[in-house]
């Protein structure tokens, strides 16, 4: 019997051979295989036959929004930067999408950053991506030689041993928290459509992390964020980072110093995380990224909390509606600004 | 130079003695506390236990998560302070400190030092670093999925960059002593390997170093002309996936490329002590300034951009392919060897799985 995501796999490369074969987009971007167990390749088909090296399965991490407003300018027919565009339409592409990265898809749309009429979204149900530090863990950090996915089991060879773990248990926090698991815009549907997980309590982790005092909470952050290398692979998964020079480049005015000490390191983890605001999505790819194993996503999650409390929003879900931190309503509340320690009660 | 044989209670005695004269560091799973030299993933050792660790019976196989790359490149370095009132400040510190040696480091890992210090041989942070560390390697009994060292001139037995190598022998460890140094430290310890051992010793290494030598692609790389595949089509479809971050260079021991910053000294940088550049010695209260060299990589977008806003390497393409090029072409035409040692660790941490590997396969099979 077919697992699930064989059959996706199987209707993905269908659906994206199909759109390439017609001429409908001139590319499509999904993943395939890495070179090493537990890792998938972002990977643009441009013909039928490369749209057969695309797979689904439980290592896809990163957010394939990111590639986006990239790969749509890379598919134009060439012209000077002075050139008016070419009349008519402009070439679409083809994607796949999740929950998450269905809704940074719309926050994109939003922001100006992709023209949603040049998408094919193939909308899919994410069963939760599986997190390969956990894995690892897991096997007390033996190699992993191979690994083989069944529907809700992982079969882990490591270092001669071979060890079964429930898939569930070892999905990323950020799958583990989410409460829409499935595309919210779309234009073709791959595989089955599953209800969204009711994930029981979306912000527990935050919630132990409010519960500590300053101190704790300092001491918390610090040890966080000791390790970080500031090789800015966190930012550069996110679909929301797009500056033209990203804050940490800058250098007149210099926001922040260049060492990994540090006031530096903190300063960079705090800014990024705000300029994800309203936007973040919980997608977890910046966590994913992270070589090191840092948890800046609890950052981000913070954020997302106090949006969703303070002003009800949750980030991507209407196209129609302005993103939270681009508008203001009268009745917005504004306690926190004046009393900061109640900055995490509902007004 | 010597070559001898310990137990492992032996060995374990004589880890401890070097204790007395040296910081010993070894790798561990954070931040070294200490000052004067914090390494991410490496951290000073005391105690026996600890030791135990880095036998090689015991190492885990294959490299450590970050390589030992920032005790001789520190991120970042400061490479001179100046107050405002135009007094001297501290001494350059990497000309003081406490000597120090570096224990379980992988033949892949010491490679990387003497590599490194040949684009550095006149700079005198790199060889002060340098000249007050010694490396003690541990020899690979079995290899990582990732580890591809006899791919690009080294060896899991290879001694290049260490002063000792430690590698597991019948019952017990050979000890190797590989430069004066390090056949000081080994002192008059320990015996000589007896006849069975020798042979056992010179055999494996012989084999080593003959696996070694056919499967080194560095002949056959130097070999092609790879500036035929300057303008390929091959860059375009590699850098497709690519963020651009700088997990592989910087995680990457040979990647040793910089940039260099005048910082405002703040308070928080430096010890508790009334000096503000935090260097220690000197007891100004003044403003001050550190120049500090931090790292930089090819991926980011203001490396070798031009003050005119140009940069010749200005797109992921570009930048991809100077990575690649720079470590398989330019490195090599200069100074001989590949700029990479095949550790591996870029394979591993790549967030979108770009593989050195297949890179050295793709640019083999140029005519
Ligand atoms: S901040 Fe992290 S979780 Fe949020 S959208 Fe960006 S990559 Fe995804
Ligand atoms: S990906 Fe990890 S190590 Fe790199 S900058 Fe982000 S938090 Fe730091
Ligand atoms: S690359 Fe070679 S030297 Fe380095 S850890 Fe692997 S086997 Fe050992
Ligand atoms: S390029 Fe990759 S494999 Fe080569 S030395 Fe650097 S990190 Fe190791």
């Amino acid at each position: 019997m077919n697992n699930v995501n064989d059959i996706i796999t199987q209707e993905l490369r269908a659906f994206a051979s199909s759109l390439l074969e017609s001429g409908e987009v001139s590319a499509f971007l999904g993943f395939a295989h890495g070179s090493l167990p537990m890792t998938t390749r972002p990977f643009v088909a441009k013909t039928p036959e490369d749209a057969q090296k695309l797979v689904w399965n439980s290592f896809c991490v990163l957010n394939l929004a990111n590639y986006l407003p990239a790969l749509l300018k890379s598919i134009e027919p060439p012209r000077g930067p002075k050139d008016p565009p070419p009349e008519g339409p402009l070439p679409k592409a083809g994607v796949i999408a999740t929950g998450c990265w269905s809704r940074n898809i719309v926050v994109q749309t939003q922001e100006n950053q992709v023209d949603r009429s040049r998408l094919v979204i193939a909308g899919v149900s994410s069963r939760g991506m599986v997190d390969r530090k956990k894995v690892l863990k897991a096997l007390d950090g033996k190699e992993i030689t191979k690994i083989e996915e069944k529907d809700h089991d992982l079969i882990v060879e490591a270092d001669g041993a071979i060890k079964e773990l429930n898939r569930w248990s070892v999905t990323r926090d950020n799958c583990q928290s989410c409460v829409h698991s499935s595309a919210v815009v779309f234009d073709h549907w791959i595989g089955p459509k599953l209800d969204d997980r009711q994930a029981p309590n979306r912000f527990k982790q935050i919630e132990d992390i409010e519960k500590m005092t300053a101190d704790e909470r300092w001491a918390w952050f610090s040890k966080e964020i000791e390790t970080c290398i500031r090789c800015y692979a966190c930012r550069n998964a996110c679909p929301l980072c797009y500056c033209e020079t990203c804050f940490v480049d800058d250098s007149n005015p210099q926001w922040v110093g260049k060492s990994i000490e540090k006031a530096d390191a903190a300063i960079f983890h705090l800014l990024r995380a705000f300029h994800c605001a309203g936007r973040c999505t919980d997608c977890g790819a910046c966590e994913s990224a992270c070589p090191m194993g840092i948890r800046m996503r609890l950052l981000t999650k913070k954020l997302e909390k106090d949006v969703f409390e303070l002003f009800g929003d949750e980030a991507g879900m209407d196209a129609s509606k302005p993103l939270t931190m681009t508008t203001y309503k009268l009745e917005d509340p504004q306690g926190f600004i004046f009393e900061p320690k109640h900055g995490q009660k509902k007004e | 130079m010597k070559t001898i044989f310990l137990n492992e209670k032996e060995l374990l005695a004589l880890l401890a003695s070097w204790c007395e004269t040296f910081d010993v560091y070894a790798p561990n799973d954070g931040k070294g506390e200490d000052a004067a030299c914090s390494v991410i993933g490496w951290g000073k050792i005391a105690s026996k236990e600890e030791f135990y660790g880095v036998l090689p019976d015991k190492i885990a196989k294959g490299v450590h998560k970050t390589s030992i790359k920032p005790f001789f490149f520190p991120q970042p370095e400061t490479l001179v302070t100046f107050t405002s009132d135009n007094k001297p400040c501290a001494p350059l510190a990497n000309t003081v400190g406490q000597k120090r040696l570096i224990l379980g480091v992988r033949p892949c890992d010491a490679r990387s030092v003497m590599l490194n210090a040949m684009p550095y041989r006149d700079d005198p942070y790199y060889q002060a670093n340098q000249n007050k560390t010694v490396l003690v390697g541990v020899g690979c009994n079995e290899k990582a999925i990732t580890c591809f060292c006899e791919k690009t001139g080294g060896s899991p037995l290879g001694t290049d960059g260490l002063d000792i190598l430690i590698t597991t022998l019948g019952t017990g460890f050979a000890l190797e002593a590989l430069t004066n140094q390090g056949d000081e430290l080994l002192g008059s310890q320990g015996a000589a390997l007896d006849e069975a051992l020798l042979a056992e010793f010179t055999k494996r290494r012989e084999s080593f170093a003959a696996d070694a030598q056919k499967a080194n692609s560095t002949p056959s790389l130097k070999g092609k002309d790879l500036m035929s595949l300057y303008q390929s089509k091959i860059w375009q479809d590699l850098s497709q996936s690519c963020i651009n971050c700088g997990a592989c260079t910087f995680l990457c021991p040979t990647c040793y490329c910089f940039d260099i910053q005048d910082e405002a000294i703040r308070k928080d940088k430096g010890s508790s002590n009334a000096c503000a550049c935090g260097t220690g010695g000197c007891a100004c209260d003044a403003p001050s300034v550190r120049r500090i060299r931090y790292w930089d990589s090819c991926m980011f977008p203001l490396f070798t951009k031009h003050a005119s806003g140009h940069n010749p390497r200005g797109t992921k393409e570009h930048r991809v392919r100077n990575r690649f090029m720079h470590k398989l072409k330019y490195f090599p035409d200069r100074f001989g060897a590949l700029s990479c040692v095949g550790c591996g660790r870029c394979i591993r941490e790549c967030p979108v799985n770009i593989d050195i590997r297949e890179v050295m396969t793709t640019l083999l099979a140029v005519d």
